[in-house]
Formats: structure tokens, sequence, C-alpha cells
């Protein structure tokens, strides 16, 4: 058997800790969204989506389920690093990383692949759940992964930076509380962005979440308020810009080195 | 036989810690220069905040050094770090374990961050833990070891990539004295297999027992250098406790005064040898004002002396 390298080794070890914890821990990572996302398909899907006109010629429903995956992709990658990362600085077993020879994008990597397995496993659990109260159609798998993963990827990064400059458990709720949320709501789960007066549509396309929701409702439904191309334009731009970020903070020891 | 080459080579090393709300930069080390050989116990001896754990900071990674060079087995730990990172092992003073995982799943990750197999790294933490007498908490969680035994993991995990260099930060502190003789043990057994040592402790007889050199670091400076014997001798703060037969007058004391003598009780005195007197001088002096000396004992930690005289100065 070939000799894998130490640096894969040590990217395979973060990774593995991170999912044993996941797992380990089923019922704090893996049961809450699919509680939450059940009410969100029952109330807003089931009950008063009955009473909502079709969208693009889907029903309520339908048009609301790749949302509000997304909506628990998003909060599970971000809550995953941004707590894992945190913990590890308070209790500062991050030194155990920080001593070690791994370089520090391996690390970043380390981080960001548990946040975007947890997300992942998030989102397939919450489809699971969607499907005792509609069928899905899939339009395009690859827009499906393609969008999950840089919307994953993109928001494990932003909790890593957050969990960086945090000082205090307040400075981690902060963010997924007063800017994460509001966004999140507002980035067209619920509705088309067609359906707003111009005024709040031409804002919305401001919101970055926007672009993530409609590229994965594209892979299913084959449905986007917004050209598919700047949407992912959009994901892998601010993905870059969050990866550079994440590693010129890491290299220096921005809140975790004196 | 060739010279040992340098395992750590620190020259003119200093770190400013910034000023934040609650104080003032603080200078943690001021102009550090300090070489240890291959397979060389250096103990870093030191009074709270005199700079011990800055500089283990500094060499094992975790520390940003303000100026200075650093070179671990020949490797610039700035343009390298991560070579050098892999030559060292750390054992902190905190615990910074992840108390709810498992011992062996606490050492194997460590592992694995070093680029050990999984496989390999099983192998090995089976022969450490039995070394440390962990082994039969292997599948404990880390929040139930007792204090000794946490402090055994830490030296576990410290050593499971099998550095060159060994930074140990007080590992015995609060550890019994029994446990702390073991772990003696074990450094030296350590050590004696060409693991060099580097271990800051506030045990003056720890730094006695197990180092080959040692330093003395105060006010981010080290203030001295050299073999335990080489610190004593230059030094020469060696303390006589001599116990007479019988009483010594007030009379005789004041014949004695040329020597550095004091009465501790009725029948005994301490002597603390002058720069250049020898034992022999001293011995010589108090015969011959008539004190018959019942027994003879050296007081405390020779380092002791050393260590307390050079803070003072």
């Amino acid at each position: 058997m070939a000799t894998r390298s130490p640096i894969l080794i040590g990217y395979y070890t973060m990774v593995r800790k991170d999912f044993m914890r996941i797992i380990r821990i089923w019922s704090q990572t893996l049961l809450p969204p699919a509680i939450t996302m059940a009410l969100y398909f029952a109330i807003f899907g089931t009950f008063i989506g009955s009473q909502v006109d079709a969208i693009d010629g889907f029903p309520y429903i339908q048009f609301i389920v790749p949302g509000l995956v997304m909506m628990s992709v998003i909060t599970s990658s971000y809550m995953n690093t941004v707590s894992t990362f945190y913990f590890a600085k308070w209790l500062k077993t991050i030194h155990e990383i920080l001593v070690s020879p791994m370089p520090s994008w391996t690390v970043v990597a380390g981080y960001v692949s548990g946040g975007v397995l947890r997300a992942f496993l998030v989102g397939v659990i919450v489809i699971a759940v969607s499907l005792f109260f509609t069928h899905l159609t899939l339009f395009s798998m690859a827009v499906v992964f393609g969008a999950a993963f840089l919307t994953a990827l993109l928001f494990s990064l932003l909790g890593l930076i957050n969990a960086i400059y945090a000082k205090s458990f307040d400075a981690i709720n902060i963010v997924p509380t007063f800017v994460l949320t509001p966004l999140t709501y507002l980035g067209g789960i619920f509705y088309s962005i067609d359906q707003l007066p111009e005024f709040f549509r031409i804002v919305s396309l401001f919101n970055p979440i926007l672009y993530m929701v409609n590229a994965f409702r594209y892979g299913f439904l084959g449905i986007s308020d917004v050209p598919l191309s700047l949407a992912f334009g959009v994901m892998g731009g601010l993905t870059l810009v969050a990866f550079i970020v994440t590693l010129y903070l890491f290299h220096k020891g921005a809140g975790i080195k004196s | 036989m060739p010279e040992k080459t340098n395992a750590i080579h620190v020259t003119d090393l200093t770190k400013t810690y910034p000023a934040d709300k609650k104080q003032p930069p603080v200078e943690a080390l001021k102009g550090v220069s300090l070489s240890v050989k291959e397979g060389e116990f250096l103990a870093l001896l030191g009074p709270n905040g005199a700079g011990k754990t800055t500089l283990i900071g500094i060499l094992s990674g975790l520390v940003n050094k303000s100026e200075g060079t650093v070179e671990i087995h020949g490797v610039d730990a700035t343009t390298n770090p991560d070579k050098a990172k892999s030559y060292i092992g750390l054992v902190p003073q905190e615990f910074n374990f992840d108390i709810f995982e498992k011992v062996i799943n606490i050492i194997v990750t460590q592992a694995g961050y070093y680029g050990v197999s999984r496989a390999d790294a099983l192998v090995r933490a089976e022969k450490i833990l039995k070394d440390l007498g962990l082994w039969e908490k292997k599948d404990a969680q880390a929040q139930h070891l007792s204090g000794g035994m946490k402090r055994r993991l830490l030296i576990a995990r410290a050593l499971i990539h099998e550095p060159k260099v060994l930074l140990l930060d007080e590992p015995t502190a609060g550890v019994d004295v029994e446990l702390r003789r073991g772990m003696w043990d074990f450094l030296r057994e350590l050590s004696a297999s060409g693991t060099t040592i580097v271990l800051t402790t506030h045990y003056l007889e720890e730094a006695e027992m197990l180092a080959n050199r040692v330093a003395i670091i105060n006010g981010g400076v080290i203030i001295e250098e050299g073999t335990v014997k080489e610190l004593v001798t230059k030094l020469n703060y060696v303390t006589l406790i001599l116990d007479a037969t019988e009483p010594i007058k007030d009379a005789t004391m004041v014949l004695l005064r040329d020597l550095n003598v004091k009465r501790t009780d009725e029948n005994t005195l301490e002597i603390t040898l002058k720069p250049g007197e020898t034992v022999n001088d001293a011995m010589r002096k108090i015969s011959a004002n008539g004190i018959q000396i019942a027994n003879i004992r050296n007081s405390g930690s020779r380092l002791e002396e050393v260590f307390v005289n050079l803070i003072k100065k």
C-alpha cells in the first residue's frame, strides 16, 4: 500500500475527529434541523401553503423546500465551524493543532471540511424529511451539488472567521442572530423576488443568500430569479475571498497566537 | 568524537506583548540567546513572570516572537515553521486536551496531526501508555483521570510522534512526591535514549536531579547558565549546617566573626562559604576555637542557594 503523505494524514485526522463528534452528539447536530424543518414544511408548506397560489407553476410547498434545505445547509456549516473552533480556542485544545507541523491551509481545510460534511448530512436529512410532505423533482444533480457545496464551503469559512475574532460566547451568536437569520429569511426562500415591489426587488439583489437559494432551487425545479451563471459567480467569488482571508488570518495567528 | 550539533539555537530573542485595555505592553523576553546541544537535558529556572513559558511558547510555535532567531535542529523556525515544529513535542503547563475524549483517541489524534498513520499510532500509543502507567485507562474519558494521570497523558501525547526535542513546562507542578519521582525516572530514561529535553520548573531539586545544564532566567533575560556543578562552584553559595556537641558561647561567636556564620540555636551553626573559601578553611577555624562538631550536613538544595542569590541581585 502506498504511504500517504503526512499532510493528508493530518487532514484526514481532523475530518475524522469532527465527523465522529458530529455523530456522537447527533441530538445536537443532526436532529434539531430535522425537527425545525418538519415544522416549517407542515406549517408554511402544508397548512398555509395550501392557501397560496403556485409560483412559476410549482405548488408553494415544492417552491419553498429547496430554500429551506439551503437554510439548514447555511446554519449547519456556519455553526459547526464557529462552535468547534471557538471551543477549541476556549479549551486551548487548538494548541494540539498549532504545535503540529500541519500547514495553515491544511488546518483551514480540516475545519471547513467538518462544516461541509455536517451541512451535507443535515441537507440529506432535511430532504428526506421533506419527502413526507411533498414529492421533489430533480432538474440538475450537478447544480444541486455545486450550489450546496459552494454555500457550505462559504459559510464554513465565515464561521471560522467569526470564531477567530470571537472573544466570548456572545460573539459567536451575534452574527448568526443579527446577520445570518435576517439575510436568510430575506433571501427568497419563501417568495420569488419578482413578487416584490421594484425597490425591494433591487435591494434583494444585494443579498448573497438570494443567489444560493435560487441556484439550489434551479437544481431541483429548473427555475431561478437570477441567472445561474451569476449565482455561481457570486458564490465562487465570495468563497475565494473568504478562503484567502481565513488563510491570511491563520497564517498570522490572529486570535489564536499571542 | 565529533561535536554534537545544536538541537535548539536561539539568538537575541525578544517578545513584547502589546498593550490592551487592562495593562501596558509587557516585555516578556529582552534578548535571550541560548543553545541546547543534541541529547542535552536543560532545566530552565526562574520565578513567575520570568519569561519561561513565553520562551517555550515561541520554541513550540504557540507564541509569535518579536525579534531574534530560532533554529530547531538547524531549521529556521521563521522561514520553515512546519519543519521546525515536527522536531518538537510539547508538554504544556495547563491541561489542554478535550476532556470528553477517550485517552487513546487524544493520543492517536495528536499522532495524526504529525502525519503518523492511525495504524502506526495505535501501536506506539500502546507502548507509551504502558510506559507511563496509563494503559488501563485508555478507554476512559480524560475528565475522569486523576491530576497525576492527566499530567502523564500530556507527556504521552507529546511523545507520540517521537520528537527529537521535548519541551516540558512545569510538568510536575501539583504532582505528589512519589509520582514526581516516577516521572523523573521516565524523563531520565528518555534523556538516556537521546531525546533533547528542556524543562522549566519551580522545583530546584528537580533541576538538580535531572539536568545536565541549568539556565536561570529572570526579567526576560538569562542571567546565568552552566552545569549545576559549574554554577555552584562559580557562585560558591555552599551552606553547611554544623551540630556542636556543646552549646556555643557568645564569646566564641565573636571569634568566628570572619566566617559567614550564624547560630541558629545554641548547638547549631550555619556557615555559608565565601567565594574561594573551602570547607577545610572553615573547619580549621571552628576547631581552633574549641568547638567539637558531632554532625555536619548540607543546607537543602545547593542550587536553591544559587538561585535565590541570583534572583536577589
